[in-house]
């Protein structure tokens, strides 16, 4: 049985714009993370939907760069987060508001 | 030895470099001797090629001598080349000559100072550029020279530029005489635009090429004309020569008296080709001499300091020669400069040495009675003032009398009437200034001041200009066909008027006595002044106060300039400084940093320092945009 692309593109957005509200009103920058990640697996979802759709390997090659990028971004993001909680004793982004001059 | 021309100014330049540099750590007395020797060795040069030219024919006698070429650049081609005639061999004779005098003379007046290396440090570089001037075969070398001597008139008069008055006055003689360098440089310009070069030789020989009257070669004359009224210290430009007594006697002696004033008398004759070419300039510097020449005479009258006395006597007898040279009689222009040069520079080292004896005073109502106490100062003084007056047979005598000879003899009366006036004057004021110093009741505190005879250092030179002003105007002897030989030597260096005066002797010997005779009558009338009814003067000046007040406040023109030009040129600067610069172009600098801070201050708000906004934002704009692509 094949499913339409449109399932996936539905399924897709609906992960991204979860991810996306969540990056924008959670307050724990752990979860902002992990909010982040599901955006980029939103997106991951999306190319191999249409890698499907057009019998083209390109979007599956894309996805594993995708994939290959946020495992780095993992190790950097969580070892920030790790400082910033020796740092500052907390990891709720209210309390993190110095990037003002 | 003409080829070594370059060593004349090489020697008071070397001099100048070591007292610069090393004389802080020299012996007062090797200072003073490496800086005379520096000046004599160039007058021996001088003197040897001085011999040399008077073995030539005389219209063979113009050598020029090429050092190398300084700007080469397309048609503009100026060297440093030296151009030895009559004339500059004349002006290098006595700037070498008097200098070395001088020079020697400032070794006794100066040793106590503390400045005495750096004194003759200037005073050598001073001698180089002045015999760079006189002996340059360009109008750009020549201006190099102009300009070293300007430096050095200024350096020197502010020599004590602790004393406000001294800098002040240094400051004054420098800005004055930009005004007249502005005219020189005009004029130079003008010369090159028409005649493609600044070479003595290829200008003049092309100016002989125009008609009398040229418009344009009158007003080059005219621009060059006003380069010398700076310099040689002339109505209009006069006002800084009297403040600049301010420098040390022998500075006045030497530069603000015998020779760097002359340097505009001499420029006008070099440049005598181009001046009998220009009627209107020639009656314009004669005008302008006449004027100067009675002007500052009458300031004299009424001046109580010994050297301003002398100061505007010598603004005076400056005009004499541009008298001279404005009726066309160069040579005799160039005869007084040289005769001046003796007198001047020995009154005022007279001076210097009666300064020198009194501790400082210069004010001539606390001297009196000094003939006893120094009597070498006294005499050659009076020989001095003797020649100024144009008692036969001093030195003044035989130039003077040429000036007045020819402005009558040229048919300028109103100036001969004018030059005789001032004669008498310079006379009376001499001779008032000889009483009131040596002769008379002793006004000075005696308890504080002995007078006493400078010694053998400055007493020396004094002789030895004494003996040339008694005796320097014999070679210029007048009437006798022959014994002028000042004249016959000078004359194949100067383009003469058309019409050349000749006068029969009578006429001549008449005009001699009676300038004589006008002579005699103001010293007479000093005599009666000033020996024997003292209380004179002041019963003269009480009846008229009101011309007294006038003249004793030199007509005021100090002040009438500083209403005229200084103060609309401060408040000028000042309105620029603080209503153009400060308002402006500070306004608008300021204005535009004022106006981003206050933006900024505004925009900052946005910046609240949350990430979350921030990813909201891009989330707006990335919103935005898809949707503006896509909906288009």
């Amino acid at each position: 049985m094949v499913v339409p692309v449109s399932y996936f593109l539905a399924l897709s957005v609906a992960l991204f714009v979860l991810g996306v509200i969540g990056v924008l009103i959670r307050r724990n920058a752990l979860v902002i993370f992990m909010s982040i990640e599901m955006m980029l697996n939103s997106v991951n979802l999306a190319f191999i939907g249409f890698a499907d759709y057009f019998k083209a390997v390109d979007g599956q090659m894309f996805v594993f760069f995708v994939l290959t990028v946020a495992a780095a971004e993992v190790a950097v993001g969580l070892a920030l987060i790790v400082a910033i909680f020796r740092n500052r004793g907390t990891v709720y982004v209210d309390n993190l508001n110095i990037l003002k001059w | 030895m003409m080829d070594y021309v370059w060593l004349i100014p090489l020697f008071p330049f070397l001099g100048f470099l070591i007292n610069g540099l090393v004389g802080k750590s020299l012996p007062k007395r090797t200072v003073g001797i490496i800086g005379s020797a520096a000046v004599g060795l160039s007058f021996l040069v001088t003197v040897a090629i001085f011999l040399e030219l008077l073995k030539l024919p005389a219209d063979a006698r113009s050598v020029q001598k090429v050092v190398y070429t300084w700007i080469a650049s397309g048609p503009f081609q100026v060297s440093v080349a030296y151009l030895i005639d009559p004339l500059s061999i004349i002006m290098l004779l006595v700037v070498s000559g008097v200098s070395t005098l001088i020079h020697i003379y400032s070794i006794g007046y100066m040793y106590d100072d503390e400045g005495f290396y750096r004194y003759f440090a200037y005073l050598n570089l001073f001698v180089f550029a002045m015999l760079t001037l006189v002996s340059a075969n360009n109008f750009l070398l020549m201006f190099v020279g102009w300009e070293g001597v300007g430096l050095c008139s200024y350096l020197l008069i502010g020599f004590w530029y602790e004393k406000k008055s001294a800098s002040d006055a240094g400051k004054k003689a420098f800005v004055v005489n930009r005004i007249g360098d502005f005219g020189f440089l005009l004029g130079m310009f003008l010369i090159f635009w028409t005649f493609g070069s600044l070479d003595f030789k290829t200008v003049f020989a092309a100016a002989a090429k125009y008609p009398v009257g040229s418009g344009i070669i009158t007003a080059m004359t005219l621009c060059l004309f006003l380069g010398a009224t700076g310099k040689s210290a002339q109505i209009p430009l006069y006002t800084w020569l009297p403040d600049a007594m301010e420098g040390p006697t022998p500075v006045s002696a030497l530069i603000h008296a015998a020779t760097m004033v002359t340097a505009g008398v001499f420029m006008v004759a070099r440049c005598s080709t181009l001046f009998v070419l220009a009627p209107i300039s020639l009656t314009v510097v004669a005008a302008v001499g006449a004027l100067t020449a009675i002007y500052a005479a009458t300031i004299g009258m009424a001046q109580f300091d010994i050297k301003r006395v002398l100061a505007y006597s010598t603004v005076s007898q400056l005009g004499y020669m541009f008298l001279a040279c404005g009726v066309g009689a160069f040579t005799s222009g160039i005869f007084h400069l040289m005769t001046h040069a003796f007198f001047k520079a020995l009154l005022f080292l007279g001076s210097g040495s009666v300064i020198h004896g009194m501790h400082g005073e210069q004010d001539m109502r606390n001297m009196g009675g000094l003939k006893k106490y120094m009597p070498i100062t006294y005499w050659t003084f009076i020989v001095a003032t003797l020649a100024i007056s144009g008692i036969f047979p001093f030195a003044g005598f035989f130039s003077k009398d040429e000036i007045l000879f020819h402005s009558f003899a040229g048919g300028h009366y109103v100036f001969w009437g004018i030059a005789t006036v001032a004669a008498f004057i310079t006379a009376f004021y001499m001779f008032r200034a000889v009483f009131m110093t040596f002769h008379g009741e002793e006004k000075f505190d005696h308890h504080q001041v002995h007078p006493h005879e400078s010694p053998p250092s400055m007493a020396i030179p004094l002789m030895v200009l004494g003996a040339l002003s008694l005796v320097g105007g014999l070679v210029g002897f007048p009437i006798i066909e022959g014994l002028n030989k000042f004249r016959d030597f000078l004359a194949p260096a100067i383009t003469p008027m058309v019409h050349e005066v000749h006068a029969p002797a009578w006429f001549e010997v008449t005009m001699m006595v009676f300038s004589m005779a006008v002579a005699v009558a103001g010293i007479y009338v000093a005599y009666k002044m000033y020996m024997k009814r003292p209380e004179l003067p002041e019963k003269v000046t009480a009846k008229i106060p009101v011309v007294y007040d006038l003249v004793y406040h030199k007509y005021y023109v100090d002040e009438i300039y500083d209403a005229a030009v200084v103060e609309p040129l401060k408040n000028g600067s000042e309105f620029l400084w603080h209503g153009v610069d400060e308002k402006v172009v500070d306004g608008a600098v300021n204005g535009s940093a004022t106006t981003v801070g206050w933006l900024s201050s505004h925009l900052r708000k946005l910046e609240t320092g949350f990430v979350q906004n921030y990813a909201l934002a891009i989330l707006i704009g990335v919103v935005l945009i898809t949707g503006y692509l896509i909906g288009r």
